[in-house]
C-alpha cells in the first residue's frame, strides 16, 4: 500500500477514536467541564498532562531545532522537562490543595482582589492565545504535506474535530482523548527513532544508540563523526554550543520557570482526588515525557547525519523522492549559486545552496532512512495528535477564563450552573474560531511570540503562585505590582528586540547578553524584588487569608475541587 | 501556640527541607553539569559520550524524573509520621 492510502487509514482511525471518546464522556456539569469532575487517576491524568504538554513543537520542530542547533538545543530539553520538578515540589500539591477550578481562581482569592483575578485572566489569555495559534498551524502542515490538502483545508478540519470534543466533553472529554492521543503520538516518535537506530548503530535503544560507534565497521563513535562532518562543512562541533553561557543558562531557568507556570498544565493537576495524587500525577507526567524527550536528541543526531550524507556534494539530479515532494511544499530549498548540479550545504551563506526547514527533520526522517510507508504514515497521525491535543488543552484555558473567573467570578456572581455551563461552551466556540483564523491567517509574530509565552508566564504567574504558597505575609500590592513589573518588563524587552519598538536593537545591545527568549528569566526576579519591596510598605493580609495559606500547606482533607 | 499548630508547622518545616535538598540537586545535574561545568566535564568521556553534553541532554532528564518519584516518598512517609495521609 502507498504512503497515502496508510495516511488516510491511520488519521481515519485515529479520529475516529477521538470523536468516539467524546461522545462516551461528555460533561454534565460545570465541574465535569472545567475539572473533569475531579475524580482522574494518577496514571490518566499524567498521560493526558504529557500530551498537552507536548504539542506540535515538541513532537514536529524540536528535534529539527537540535538537529540545527547542537548543544545550544539543550535549553529546550533541559528547561521544558526541569520545570516538571518546580511544578511537583512548588506549586501543583498546594494548588490542588486549594481546590478551586482555576489559576486566576487562585490569585484572585489568595490575594483576596478582583483586580489581581482581572491581572490573572489577562495574563492567562495572551499565554493561551499566543500558543493556540501555533497548534493550527502545525495541523495544516502535516495535513497538507501527508493528506495533500490545502493547508488551510486542513487547519478547518483540525478545527472542526477540537470543537467537537472540547465543546461536548470539557476537560472530560478532553482528558481522556488526551490519553488516547498520548499513546498515538509516542508510538509514532518512538517507532521511525528506535528503526533508525538500528539501522545506523545496531543498538535499538535510541538514548544509547546516540552514544554508540556507528554500524559501518569504522568503529567511529556517531557523535564524534558528526563533530567531524559538521567542521568539515564549517559549522560549530556538534557537541559543542555558540550561544554565551550566560544565555544559555537565562533561557533554560525562563523555559523551567514558564512552563512550572503555563496555565493549562497547571490546572490539569486540579482533576485528581487527592494531594498526594497531584505528586505522582506530576511524577508520571515526566516520566511519559521523558521518554520523547530523551529519544529527540538521538533522533537529532541520526537525522543529521544521514541528512549530510544524502546531499552533501551529491548530484541535484540524483535525489531521492522525499527531496522532491519536500521542496514542493517549500520547507526545502535548492539553489544552486555556483551552477555546478551539485548541492553544497556548507555554513558560509554566501556558498551554502540549501535551506532547511526545522520541521522537515522530524517529519521527513523515516522517508530519509527509507523506512517502510505504514511508519511515514504514523507520524502524520502523532504530528496531529500532539498538535490537537494541546489545542484542546489551551482552549478550555481560554473558555474557562472567560466564563468562569469574567463572567461568574466578576461579572455575573448569581448566574446558574448550567447557564455557566453553556457559556463555557459558546466561549470555547469563540476561541476555536479565533484559533483557526490565525491558523489560516498566522500573523508574522505568531513563531516568533510562542517561545516567548514562557518567559511571560515566568515573568507573571509563577512568582505570585510561588510567594503565595510560601510566603504567608505576601499581600495584594506587593503580588499585583510584581506581575505587573514583571510582564510589562517582559513585553517592553521583547517588542523592543524582536519588533524594533521602543528605538530597537541589535544582540550587542542586550542587557546582560540575554536574548529575550531568556529574558523570562530577569522579568521574574524582577517581580520578586517589586512584590516583596512593596511589601514592606504596605499592611500585611487579612487574617482569614493567612489561615488559606496555613491551610492548603497541610495535605489532609482536600475536598472536590469547587468553584465556590 | 496550640498543640494543631506546632505539629502543621514542624511538618513544614521538614517538607521544606525537604525541597530545599531536592532543588539543589536539580540546579547540580543542569545549570551545574549541564551549563556552568559543561567545558570542563566534556573532558570526560563516557562510550561516545562527552560527559557535560551527555548531562546536558540525557542525564539531566533522568535526575529530574528521579526526584519527583524520591519527594513522592518522601511526603508520602511525612505525611504519615505527622497524620495527614489519608
Amino acid at each position: 500500500m502507498s504512503v497515502q492510502t496508510w495516511t488516510y487509514i491511520l488519521v481515519g482511525l485515529t479520529f475516529a477514536l477521538y470523536i468516539g471518546i467524546a461522545i462516551w464522556s461528555r460533561a454534565g456539569s460545570t465541574k465535569d467541564f472545567y475539572v473533569a469532575g475531579g475524580g482522574v487517576s494518577p496514571l490518566a491524568n499524567g498521560m493526558a498532562t504529557a500530551a498537552d504538554w507536548m504539542s506540535a513543537a515538541s513532537f514536529i520542530s524540536m528535534a529539527g531545532i537540535i538537529s540545527f542547533a547542537g548543544y545550544d538545543g539543550s535549553v529546550y530539553l533541559m528547561g521544558w522537562t526541569g520545570g516538571y520538578v518546580l511544578l511537583a515540589l512548588l506549586l501543583a500539591p498546594y494548588l490542588r490543595k486549594f481546590g478551586k477550578f482555576t489559576v486566576p481562581d487562585f490569585i484572585g482569592d489568595r490575594y483576596y482582589s478582583k483586580t489581581a483575578r482581572i491581572v490573572a485572566v489577562i495574563c492567562a489569555l495572551i499565554v493561551s492565545f499566543t500558543y493556540v495559534a501555533g497548534q493550527m498551524r502545525g495541523v495544516g502542515v502535516v495535513f497538507s504535506r501527508f493528506l495533500q490538502v490545502d493547508i488551510n483545508t486542513g487547519v478547518i478540519i483540525g478545527m472542526i474535530i477540537v470543537l467537537f470534543y472540547a465543546v461536548l466533553g470539557g476537560m472530560k472529554g478532553i482528558t481522556y482523548t488526551q490519553v488516547a492521543q498520548y499513546c498515538v503520538l509516542i508510538f509514532a516518535f518512538m517507532v521511525p527513532a528506535i528503526f533508525i537506530s538500528i539501522q545506523m548503530t545496531g543498538n535499538p535503544i535510541p538514548q544509547l544508540g546516540m552514544g554508540s560507534t556507528l554500524n559501518d565497521g569504522s568503529g567511529t563513535y556517531l557523535l564524534d563523526k558528526l563533530d567531524g562532518l559538521s567542521t568539515e562543512l564549517g559549522f560549530n562541533e556538534y557537541t559543542d554550543g555558540s550561544k554565551s553561557v550566560t544565555d544559555i543558562f537565562a533561557i533554560t531557568l525562563a523555559l523551567m520557570v514558564g512552563t512550572a507556570g503555563l496555565p493549562h498544565v497547571i490546572v490539569r493537576f486540579f482533576t485528581v482526588k487527592k494531594v498526594k495524587d497531584a505528586r505522582k500525577s506530576a511524577g508520571l507526567a515526566l516520566l511519559l515525557i521523558a521518554i520523547l524527550y530523551t529519544t529527540a536528541p538521538a533522533v537529532s543526531v541520526f537525522a543529521k547525519t544521514n541528512l549530510i550524507h544524502t546531499v552533501s556534494n551529491e548530484e541535484y539530479s540524483s535525489m531521492p523522492v522525499w527531496f522532491k515532494n519536500w521542496e514542493e511544499t517549500g520547507l526545502l530549498l535548492f539553489d544552486d549559486k555556483n551552477n555546478d548540479g551539485k548541492i553544497q550545504y556548507v555554513a558560509d551563506t554566501s556558498k551554502n545552496e540549501l535551506t532547511i526547514d526545522n520541521d522537515i527533520m522530524v517529519l521527513a526522517n523515516p522517508e530519509i532512512a527509507n523506512l517502510p510507508a505504514w511508519v511515514i504514515a504514523l507520524v502524520a497521525a502523532g504530528g496531529l495528535a500532539a498538535a490537537l491535543s494541546t489545542a484542546a488543552g489551551l482552549l478550555l484555558v481560554i473558555s474557562a477564563s472567560v466564563s468562569h473567573d469574567l463572567v461568574k467570578k466578576v461579572f455575573k456572581p448569581n448566574i446558574s450552573d448550567k447557564a455557566e455551563l453553556w457559556v463555557a461552551r459558546g466561549a470555547a466556540t469563540v476561541a476555536v474560531i479565533i484559533a483557526g483564523y490565525f491558523g489560516i491567517n498566522p500573523p508574522g509574530f505568531v513563531a516568533a511570540v510562542v517561545a516567548l509565552a514562557f518567559g511571560l508566564a515566568a515573568a507573571s504567574f509563577f512568582p505570585a503562585i510561588v510567594l503565595g504558597i510560601f510566603y504567608k505575609k505576601m499581600n495584594k500590592e506587593g503580588a499585583i505590582s510584581g506581575m505587573v513589573v514583571g510582564i510589562v518588563l517582559m513585553l517592553f524587552y521583547m517588542t523592543k528586540f524582536k519588533f524594533g519598538w521602543f528605538g530597537g536593537g541589535t544582540p550587542a545591545d542586550w542587557w546582560f547578553g540575554i536574548s529575550p527568549e531568556g529574558f523570562g528569566s530577569i522579568a521574574m526576579i524582577a517581580n520578586f524584588i517589586v512584590a516583596i519591596g512593596v511589601l514592606q510598605f504596605t499592611s500585611a493580609p487579612p487574617k482569614d487569608v493567612q489561615e488559606i495559606v496555613e491551610n492548603i500547606r497541610i495535605p489532609s482533607s482536600a475536598g472536590e475541587a469547587t468553584g465556590h | 501556640m496550640s498543640k494543631k499548630q506546632k505539629k502543621a508547622s514542624a511538618y513544614w518545616k521538614e517538607n521544606v527541607r525537604y525541597l530545599f535538598i531536592l532543588l539543589l540537586i536539580w540546579f547540580a545535574v543542569s545549570f551545574g553539569a549541564g551549563v556552568l561545568f559543561k567545558e570542563s566535564l566534556d573532558a570526560i568521556k563516557i562510550g561516545g559520550f562527552k560527559l557535560g553534553f551527555w548531562f546536558a541532554q540525557q542525564g539531566s532528564i533522568y535526575v529530574f524524573v528521579i526526584l519527583i518519584f524520591v519527594y513522592v516518598r518522601l511526603m508520602n512517609k511525612l505525611d504519615k509520621k505527622y497524620g495527614y495521609d489519608e
